[in-house]
């Protein structure tokens, strides 16, 4: 079992297409996954997913019935057009059966797809079973059509393979207003006129077309994978629905030619497993680093909105403190003074460590100057932005008692949540709604730790 | 979808010219009725209010004349013609909640889906065909917003994507269900005053709404509903304690609100 790698000249020959049938592979397979990568972006979108599944599963039975019947009938059992004709009529018929379960019983469609898919592809394999003993059975390669194969491919089945493809591409192209619409908000759509019950059959019909022609390389039980994974891997990267169509083709259609190139180099490697890891791995990367909802972007966004609100409070107790202790009219601006670290800790819930790292945080931003370890004082920018931020507190609060009708008690806990993410706009609005331009008072006492005992 | 006898089963004297005619409307889920025996004619150029409690069939009243859920019997008569024919006259507001905000579409996007009939099936959208919905963005004051996604605008924001996307449609009669539920001040009162101009050009608006106090002071005729049409006409005549409290039942708190709204419209 001793893995042969492939020499530089091979990986040559099949990156640069130079043998015939490589050719035929690599291209039909790009092409069924750009048209895959833009339909699936719609079946996402319309969240029937399951459905490209339960459909593909019961294209098995129609392959190996339709393998029989052309064998019993004196042909060529091995025809691809035919397995493929058989393979629609079976799939077709199981999605029509998961409609018919849920029009006319109560249960749900996800029950519904469970018991379609797992019975067809069960009868399918009771079918292959039986058509496995017959002559050219081995020759048909019907076992390929489970996990997928990128065997090798004349030029009858490349046309078929990829011009109905194409066809898929061209018509989702076309009718993307209609599927948009459909997407996002059906019963409206309904309202306009748009039959929409026809525009899910053309959609599913579409999804179903892929599915077959696909059936071959990537294989039944691994295509839903080749449908959905670029669609949902291109999401994390865009809000705008007509760059996650070109960037789901694109990811399906660079899926689809790495999985087939490395199959055509590593024959034991079946193309659908490469094919849906390739997609994978896209689909993993993007998760991460998407630019418009990858992880590592919302969790960076939480973090600064974590450290944003850390500092806030920090420079606002800072600040009221020197309030308390110098200012009687508090409409003036409290003199800069220093302020020790032990009245910090009474001020807030904060524990040694947390304000130590706050107070580490707060002078390497050069907001605050921290003397022999145990007290601080505001630098310039620091006493500016703490007299903001607390100012801004205050709007809030008194926005909140006199607009939202909240006791004064209260507001302290639930402006600290919003203060944070005040934008200029609403702080000027807040200013004329309250008539008020200078920093107010705190509409309530001034908690401290030891005040609250 | 038509019982065949509907048309000498009553003697119901429907106003050919009417926005809206409903004849012996049934709607049933599951052989559970849940609106029975819908007679109405709305007026032309009326801002109508339909409340009741929850569960009434508010909202299935709507979606019953839109066709989108089956009759069990009954017509629905727009102008005079069968519905079907005259939906480009008939604009439609759904409930915010209907719909996945997270989609990968932009405000200007969801208001053009309101003309997709008039630029047809498989052709493109066109400079011309967004102005139309930009302008009508504009008009319910989020202009400025066209290009920001959807699930980026505020639940009152998002509420005037819907109202704009109705509006780009040019229709005769509107239906909105609960456009006031969960918005801003400044929303509502957006809304309002686009309701008072749709009706300052005869346009016909159905409003499916929830707030009692607000109700004499918005609409100038209301239906109360509760399966069945308690009451329906003009604000003045139909909204009277009596009538809640038939629509309403033992609900006291809800009685207790109507009370407040009824003496703030005397005063």
């Amino acid at each position: 079992m001793a893995f042969e790698w492939p020499g530089l000249d091979a990986v040559w020959r099949v990156a640069t297409l130079q043998d015939y049938n490589t050719r035929l592979v690599v291209l039909s397979t790009f092409i069924l996954g750009l048209a895959s990568g833009l339909i699936g972006s719609f079946l996402l979108l319309r969240k029937r997913s399951l459905m490209g599944d339960a459909l593909s599963h019961a294209c098995l039975p129609g392959i190996g019935i339709a393998f029989i019947v052309m064998s019993l009938a004196g042909g060529e059992g091995k025809s691809l057009l035919g397995l493929l004709i058989g393979a629609s009529v079976t799939g077709v018929a199981g999605v029509g059966l998961v409609l018919a379960v849920r029009n006319t019983s109560r249960i749900k469609d996800d029950t519904a797809m469970g018991i379609v898919l797992s019975v067809f592809f069960g009868g399918g394999v009771v079918v292959l079973s039986l058509a496995q003993p017959m002559p050219g059975a081995q020759a048909a390669g019907l076992e390929s059509f489970i996990y997928g194969k990128t065997a090798s491919m004349i030029w009858n089945d490349f046309l078929l393979i990829s011009g109905v493809a194409a066809a898929v591409l061209v018509a989702s192209l076309l009718f993307m207003k209609e599927f948009t619409l459909l997407a996002f908000d059906d019963s409206y759509a309904q309202s306009q006129g748009w039959p929409i019950h026809a525009l899910d059959v053309l959609m599913l019909s579409l999804v179903a077309a892929v599915t077959v022609v696909g059936l071959q390389a990537v294989g039944l039980i691994l295509i839903i994978a080749f449908l959905i994974t670029p669609a949902a891997a291109a999401r994390f990267w865009t809000n705008n629905l007509r760059r996650m169509l070109v960037l789901a083709a694109v990811i399906g259609g660079v899926s689809g030619w790495l999985g087939a190139a490395v199959s055509a180099l590593l024959p034991r490697l079946p193309a659908g497993a490469v094919i849906v890891l390739v997609a994978a791995f896209i689909f993993t990367l993007s998760m991460f680093f998407g630019s418009a909802r990858g992880v590592l972007k919302r969790s960076l966004a939480q973090r600064n909105l974590k450290r944003k609100v850390g500092r806030q409070h920090l420079l606002r107790a800072v600040f009221e403190l020197q309030e308390a202790s110098f200012c009687n009219t508090v409409r003036e601006t409290p003199p800069n003074v220093s302020v020790a670290f032990d009245m910090l800790l009474n001020k807030r819930s904060w524990s040694p460590q947390q304000l130590r790292k706050l107070i580490r945080r707060a002078a390497r931003e050069d907001h605050i100057e921290v003397f022999d370890g145990k007290t601080l004082r505001l630098s310039e920018s620091g006493f500016g932005e703490a007299a903001r931020t607390t100012r801004n507190h205050r709007l809030w609060e008194l926005f909140l008692i006199t607009h939202a009708d909240i006791a004064a008690s209260h507001v302290d806990r639930d402006a600290d949540s919003v203060e944070h993410v005040l934008s200029a706009d609403m702080v000027r609005e807040l200013e004329e709604k309250l008539d008020t331009r200078h920093l107010p008072a705190s509409p309530h006492p001034i908690a401290t730790k030891g005040a609250k005992a | 979808m038509d019982t065949p006898d509907n048309s000498s089963s009553k003697a119901w004297d429907h106003s050919p010219s009417a926005p809206l005619s409903i004849h012996d409307l049934t709607v049933a889920y599951h052989r559970k009725p849940v609106i029975w025996d819908i007679d109405l004619d709305i007026p032309e150029g009326k801002l109508v209010g339909i409340i009741g409690p929850n569960g009434a069939g508010k909202s299935t009243l709507l979606k019953a004349c839109l066709d989108l859920i089956p009759k069990a019997s009954g017509t629905v008569q727009v102008y005079g013609k069968d519905y079907r024919k005259q939906r480009a006259k008939v604009g439609y507001v759904p409930q915010r909640e209907s719909v996945d905000w997270d989609f990968p579409v932009s405000a200007l996007d969801v208001v053009t889906m309101g003309i997709y009939r008039q630029v047809g099936w498989c052709r493109p959208i066109l400079g011309r065909h967004k102005a139309v919905a930009r302008k009508a963005l504009e008009h319910v004051g989020i202009g400025h917003l066209a290009d920001r996604q959807i699930s980026q605008l505020s639940g009152g924001q998002q509420q005037r994507v819907f109202l704009a996307r109705a509006l780009a449609q040019d229709a005769q009669l509107y239906f909105m269900d609960e456009p006031f539920a969960a918005v801003d001040a400044a929303t509502e009162r957006a809304i309002i005053t686009l309701l008072k101009e749709l009706k300052s050009q005869g346009k016909t608006v159905l409003v499916v709404h929830h707030d009692l106090a607000t109700v004499a002071q918005y609409f100038d005729w209301v239906i109360l509903l509760n399966m069945r049409v308690v009451a329906a006409g003009p604000t003045g005549e139909v909204f009277t304690q009596e009538n809640l409290k038939n629509t309403y039942g033992g609900k006291l708190t809800l009685l207790a609100e109507a009370g407040h709204a009824l003496s703030q419209l005397k005063s």
